[in-house]
Order: structure tokens, then sequence, then C-alpha cells
């Protein structure tokens, strides 16, 4: 696992500096310190704690003092039997999720192609766009979303009822959960392109431009040289990017929440973030929400541990 | 780039190509033209789906509430219905939650968080870039995988942490939360940027008798400069913009930090005054888009260069 300081292996040449004397480790040490006590208090304890409260009958009456018992697996049963509450909630993160970052990457990676091929001025234009949404607080954007979907005043149901010739005005769209959806994709979609189309963009503007050219003049069409240089190029990047966003995306918690009340059925809008904190925070059952929090974060490990191994081989730390 | 053979045919090959390119170089110009036409309407497209809410948000932040409640949309608040009475209700309306406080609040959690998070980030970017000792892989892969940890999984044992301290509804129990949030993300960031400072340049001036410390402090830390410009907003932005701890570690009137406030708006059984919550979140977007426009350029360089080469 961990490396010293004279193994061979971290020996490669320009990789790491030879050390012309062997160190006690105690200054890496000091400066981790700091660090180490805060992850460790407010990080690592935090999942110790998650970890066995889940293993145990916890309510409010525990909350108040008294002694927890020890229930075993009861309620990772309990959670698990929950076809209706947990399976249900969990389908409906995964599914969101999906069409969040799909839209998400292919909105973003075209925004960065269409930023390529831009002038100077129409580049500047689409940046402080994209810019001004991607500094927008994730709170204040779904609140000024609902306020453009709001039921009464709100401006689509007046542009709708304008272009259709039908009366939208009073057209509720939270109260419809897949409508419901629909505007929480569309806040996290536009709150989220920037960073992708960003960051895309930064990574395709790293290509020499000899070699794009070369492939022209080898009568490589546009989506070619899409497909076969630029795409092996930035995979790294889309890696990180698609694995960032999965990760925001099935933890989404602000947007649904405030979504939510602005007046949505929580019962069938809730995402998984939202359910923990419904059945902890709001409800009291902590070792169920405890349960429900552990299988999450396996779920976010299973996930990412293809991210994080590729990092790791990739580093060579 | 094409390579050029000597052979004859593929020189007569060349010679008629030359001789196809003059017509087609004409077609190929319109051709281009019509597509810059394109990516014009499209940048204009992409531009206008960016910023209409934000555009939306102001408008109706400045229009009197007789306006925003009719049926006609006003899309521009012209001189004769401009107010700023949003403003006036949004910061002086103290029934639901007080402004002033809130901004307070919301500052000085961010201040802390910015101050200490980059503190420490440093130090531990220092430690696992500029040394190597048993552990450090082991840290660092829990560092990035602590990153994948939702925060509502922890959210009920950090309120209890929190409470045990007796720092509910204070800005540095807050604060403290916020910088174990921020810290393994700074860590990982700065680590990347430090990593692409070569230390023999430090060397170099210890060579020359400079002291270790000496050396780092007058040459790694102002290449550094943008990687902690970088890091440092993004540190700024997740403390700003944070709700869910703030919602139940700050849940007294006064305490409450912006985001917290401006969920007020919409708790109340009486309806929503949408003019005033819009002036509200102009009032909690400024700083953000403010600190967001000096930085851009560096920001995403950063962010490609710290977070994903590493």
């Amino acid at each position: 696992m961990s490396s010293t300081t004279l193994e061979p292996r971290t020996e490669r040449p320009g990789a790491v500096r030879p050390p012309k004397k062997r160190r006690p480790p105690i200054l890496p040490w000091t400066l981790l310190v700091p660090s180490l006590v805060v992850l460790g208090i407010l990080v690592g304890y935090p999942i110790v704690r998650l970890f066995v409260m889940s293993f145990q009958e916890y309510e409010r009456a525990q909350l108040m003092g008294q002694p927890a018992e020890w229930v075993g697996f009861d309620n990772y049963v309990q959670v698990l039997t929950d076809v209706d509450g947990f399976w249900t909630v969990l389908l409906r993160s995964f599914l969101f999720m999906v069409v969040c970052v799909a839209l998400t990457m292919v909105l973003g990676t075209l925004i960065a192609l269409l930023m390529m091929r831009l002038g100077n001025g129409f580049r500047l234009l689409v940046s402080v766009g994209l810019l001004l949404a991607w500094a927008m607080p994730a709170l204040a954007a779904t609140i000024v979303w609902g306020w453009i979907f709001d039921t009464q005043y709100g401006v689509i149901n007046n542009l709708l009822t304008t272009i259709t010739g039908d009366n939208w005005m009073g057209h509720s769209w939270l109260l419809n959960p897949l409508q419901f959806f629909l505007i929480a994709t569309i806040i996290i979609v536009w709150g989220a392109i920037p960073f992708v189309a960003f960051t895309m963009y930064a990574g395709l503007t790293q290509i020499p431009g000899e070699v794009l050219e070369a492939a022209q003049l080898d009568g490589a069409g546009p989506v070619q040289r899409f497909r076969l240089i630029m795409i092996p190029y930035v995979r790294s990047i889309i890696t990180v990017l698609i694995v960032l966003s999965i990760i925001w995306d099935l933890r989404v918690f602000t947007q649904i929440y405030a979504l939510q009340g602005v007046g949505g059925d929580r019962e069938k809008t809730n995402t998984i973030g939202v359910y923990i904190y419904q059945m902890g925070m709001a409800q009291g059952h902590y070792g169920l929400a405890g349960a429900i929090s552990v299988i999450f974060v396996f779920i976010m490990l299973g996930i990412s541990f293809y991210y994080v191994r590729q990092t790791v081989r990739e580093e060579e730390l | 780039m094409s390579t050029i053979s000597t052979t004859p045919r593929a020189s007569v090959r060349h010679a008629s190509a030359a001789v196809k390119t003059a017509p087609r170089k004409s077609r190929d110009t319109q051709r281009k033209k019509a597509a810059n036409v394109v990516f014009a309407i499209l940048a204009i497209i992409v531009f206008v789906a960016s910023v209409f809410p934000v555009y939306w948000m102001i408008n109706t932040s400045f229009l009197p509430s007789n306006l925003i409640r009719g049926t006609d949309l006003k899309f521009f608040p012209t001189p004769d219905v401009f107010t700023l009475s949003n403003y006036e209700s949004a910061i002086t309306d103290d029934s639901r939650a007080p402004f002033v406080p809130a901004m307070g609040n919301s500052l000085a959690v961010t201040f802390f968080t910015l101050v200490i998070a980059m503190i420490l980030g440093f130090l531990a970017s220092l430690a696992v870039t500029r040394f190597r000792f048993k552990g450090r892989r082991a840290f660092i892969i829990a560092v990035l995988v602590v990153q994948m940890i939702p925060g509502e999984a922890m959210m009920i044992s950090i309120f209890r942490i929190i409470d045990g301290w007796q720092m509910l509804n204070t800005i540095i129990g807050l604060g403290i939360v916020y910088v174990s949030g921020v810290l393994p993300f700074t860590i990982w960031t700065l680590r990347g940027f430090v990593n692409g400072v070569p230390a023999e340049l430090e060397e170099a001036a210890m060579i020359d008798g400079c002291s270790r410390g000496r050396a780092f402090w007058k040459i790694t830390f102002p290449l550094l400069a943008p990687g902690l410009v970088a890091t440092g907003v993004f540190a700024f932005i997740q403390a700003w913009n944070e709700f869910v701890m703030a919602l139940i570690i700050m849940s007294r009137p006064e305490s409450m930090t912006l985001p917290v406030w401006l969920r007020t708006y919409q708790q109340a059984t009486q309806a929503t005054n949408w003019g005033a919550l819009m002036a509200g979140a102009v009032l909690i977007a400024i700083p953000v888009v403010i600190f967001f426009l000096i930085v851009q350029g560096r920001m995403t360089g950063g962010l490609v260069s710290g977070a994903v080469k590493g």
C-alpha cells in the first residue's frame, strides 16, 4: 500500500526527486495533523457513528437519551424490503440521474465544440451566459425557475397560452410528478452545463492544432475528427466529468427539496438524498435513515471505484 | 501534415488537386460564411437559454407587485414602473427572518471556511506532494474517497456532534462543518497545483543558499497563486451557497445564513411575495457573480489542471 522514501519503484526518473538524505517523517505528519483532526472528527467519526446507528433501534427517544438497542440487520431488512419506499426512490433517483447526466454531457460537449468554432466576440457572449448560469446559487436558481413555472403568474404559462392559444394559466407544473422532474431536470442541467462546457472546452483547446489539421487533410470529416481524435485526447476529462456528474446528480438535494417546498408531492418526488433527510431529520427514524445512508454510500463507492482506481493508477501514487 | 512523396504519380495527383482548388475555394468560403451564421445563431440561443432565468429574476425584482401579479408580462422594468420597493422589503422586513444578520452570518461563515480550509488544505497538499512517507498513499486515497460520500448521509451525526459541543446556531459550529466539507476537494486540487511546480526549482534555490522554507516561500509559493485562487473560489462558492447543513444547524431566525433566509419566504402560509423573493435571490447571487467574473479565466484552467490532470 504505502510507499516509503527509498522504495525503488518510486524512483522513476523525473517523477520523484531523489531525496538526499533520509528524514524521519515528522514534518509531513505535522503538516497533515490539522487536516486529519478536522476530517477525523467531522467526517470519520460521523461515518462510524452512522454505521453503528444503522444496527440500532434509534428513534427520537434514543436521541433524548434512552439507550439504543442493538437490532442486528433489522433496519437493513426493513429498508430493503420496502419496495414502495426505498426501491422506488432509488429507481427514481437513478432514472433522474441518467437523464440529467446524459443531457448535461451531450449539451455541454456540443457547446464546447461550438465555442471552438466561434469568433472571439460570440465566444465571449456564450462564456458570459454560461458564467452567469454557473454562478447562480442552486437554491436561488431553483426558486427563480419555480417562479418562471409558477401556476398563476409564471412566464411559461403565460407564453404557452399566447403561443398555443390554449389556456395554460393556472396549470400547476409541480403537482404532476413527471412534470416536476421535467422542471428539476431543466434546473439541474441548466446549472451543470457550464462546468462541463468550460472544462471540455479547456480540454479540447489543448489538442494540438496540427493534429486536427492533419486529420482534415487526410479527409476526416468533423464527426470522424471528433470521434477519432478529440475524444481520445480528452478521454480522462470525460471520465471525470461523467463520474462527478453521476455523483452530484444522484445525491441532489437542494433543488428537489426547494421545489417540493414550492409545491410538489413529497411522496412521489423524493430522491434518495431528500428521502434520507425525511426519514432521519424530519421523521426521526435515525436507525433506518442510517441504514439507507450506508447502502447509499456503498452505491456511491461502487460507482466511483473505477474512477478512484484509474486515478490512483495514472498518478502512480 | 500530409507527406509529400516524390513519385511522379503522386505529384501528378497533387497538380490536379491544385487546379481544382480555385473554383472550390469560393464555394468553400461561401459555405464557411453560412456555417458562421449558423454558429452565431446557436451561440445566441445558448446565451439566451443560459441568461434568461437570471434576467427574469432581475426583471421581476424591479417590478411593482401589481405588475408581477398581472396577466400581462412585463419584459423590462421601464422607468415609469421601476421600483426598489422589493429590495426595501427584502432587506428591512424582519417578520420572517432579518436580512442583515443573515448577510453577516453568510459573510462570516464563508470567510472562516475560506481561510481555514485554504490553510489546512495547503499544508496537507504540501505534505503529500513534497514528501514520501508511509501512509501518504492511504491518505490521498482517503481524501479522494471521502468526496464520494454524500453529506446527507452524515447529516444526523454531524448535527449531533455540533449539538454536543453546544455550537448550534454559531458561526464557528457551521464553519467547522463547512471546512470538513470543502477540505478534501481543497487538498486534492492543491495537490495537483503543487505537483505542477517542479521541486527542482526549490532545490536550485536551496543550492544557492536558501533555506528550505525560504526557497519554498520565494519560489514555489508565487507560482501557486493561480491554483490557490481557483481553489479558493470553489471553497467560497461552496460555503456561500450551502443550504442543507445551514438549514439544520442555523435554525434560529437571527443566526440563519442567506440561503436559509431565502427559504423562509416560502414557508409562510400566505402567498409568496415573488418580488421580494427575487430581490433576495439577486442579493445572494451578486457576490458570487462578481467573484466569478473576476477569476473566471483562471478558474477553468485551474479546474482542468487541478482536478482533472491531477
